[in-house]
């Protein structure tokens, strides 16, 4: 039997990624075209409600607007509407599967870390999405910020020993 | 005013939350996946650059559904940004144009301004500063975090998850410190 201690997998699911596959089901590639239209959809709300605008981010963070407070509260209250729901209604996946959500514990990175995103946030302009999002709509020179990104999530996973979690 | 014409406009806060909110139950039902972004940059790692770093040993190939997403998004702007345009330039609060034009920023037609991101600014301090070192800290800063404002501040406060809100309150912090105290000594380079 595996332990958390040898069975990366575990790890990699409860502590870093936040995006939790769960489905035990194998597919044939093409079954991941769902994704991408899911993706497409929230790319064109991306620019057109302006969220990956460094203007908008700006008014956010001096108060000057109250947009992107109204797109994120909205969201959020849509999500917990829908999980309550899902969970509610026992509701399945289209594949019969049962719908797991997994707790989150806590751990000092979400301060530090946190923190420190929130810095890169408010200079790009930009949470990962719409980084995409932002080379997508034509200003390609944001593949360096893309890419930069790449490299900081790598310096993360090099240095992880040592930092405070 | 006709459909077509309203969907060119700039989409109101309360068209674009609910839409986004129904990200989190799609992804649930068409495939068990918990919405989040900054995963996709970890994927890229274990893909490219493992080097042998047990963050990376992974099979990554079993999230590939998040790339796939990824490029959903990149096409999606390809689209808004090609075909549904908004003519008119993004309107800004007066006060932050006031602000900005001290530091000659009046050009606001793009998603980022052109003025300060575009690629011969990439070899000034001011450049590196805004686009890499930026850069650097997303990526960095999201995963040391667990998630980014997809991850934590939609999905985990969807879930009624408290860390996630920590997260969230932190990222915050981080935005005002940037935006009110550290980004105007950037800008005045």
């Amino acid at each position: 039997m595996q332990t958390p201690e040898t069975n990366t997998d575990f790890e990699v699911r409860s502590l870093d990624a936040m995006c939790v596959n769960e489905s035990q089901l194998t597919h044939k590639w093409y079954h991941n075209i769902k994704y991408m239209i899911v993706g497409l959809a929230f790319g064109i709300v991306f620019v057109k409600a302006e969220i990956i605008s460094w203007f908008r981010i700006q008014e956010m963070f001096r108060l000057q607007s109250f947009h992107m407070y109204g797109v994120i509260g909205s969201a959020v209250v849509t999500g917990i509407i829908s999980v309550w729901l899902i969970k509610k209604f026992s509701i399945k996946t289209i594949y019969g599967e049962t719908i797991i959500l997994h707790p989150r514990s806590f751990n000092k990175g979400q301060i530090y870390g946190g923190l420190l995103f929130g810095l890169g946030w408010a200079i790009t302009g930009a949470c990962p999405g719409p980084l995409y999002a932002q080379i997508g709509s034509g200003a390609y020179v944001i593949v360096i910020t893309l890419l930069s990104a790449v490299a900081g999530t790598w310096v993360y996973g090099y240095v992880r020993e040592k930092l405070p979690h | 005013m006709s459909i077509v014409e309203w969907i060119k406009h700039p989409w109101p806060w309360y068209v674009a939350g609910p839409l986004i909110g129904l990200t989190v139950p799609a992804l649930l039902i068409i495939g068990n996946k918990s919405f989040g972004i900054s995963s996709s940059l970890r994927h890229f790692c274990a893909a490219c650059i493992p080097a042998n770093i047990p963050f990376f040993k992974y099979d990554w190939k079993k999230e590939i559904w998040n790339l796939f997403f990824v490029l959903g998004i990149t096409l999606g702007a390809v689209i808004a940004a090609n075909l549904l345009a908004d003519p008119e330039p993004v309107k800004i609060n007066a006060k932050l144009a006031a602000d900005l034009a001290g530091y000659s920023i009046t050009d606001y037609s793009g998603m980022v301004p052109h003025q300060l991101f575009n690629w011969q600014n990439l070899l000034t301090i001011k450049g590196l500063l805004m686009m890499v070192l930026g850069g650097f800290m997303v990526g960095f800063g999201t995963r040391y975090a667990g998630g980014c404002t997809s991850g934590h501040s939609i999905m985990g406060l969807s879930a009624l998850q408290w860390p996630s809100l920590v997260a969230t309150c932190c990222f915050m912090i981080g935005g005002f410190i940037m935006s009110n105290l550290i980004l105007p000594l950037i800008l005045s380079l």
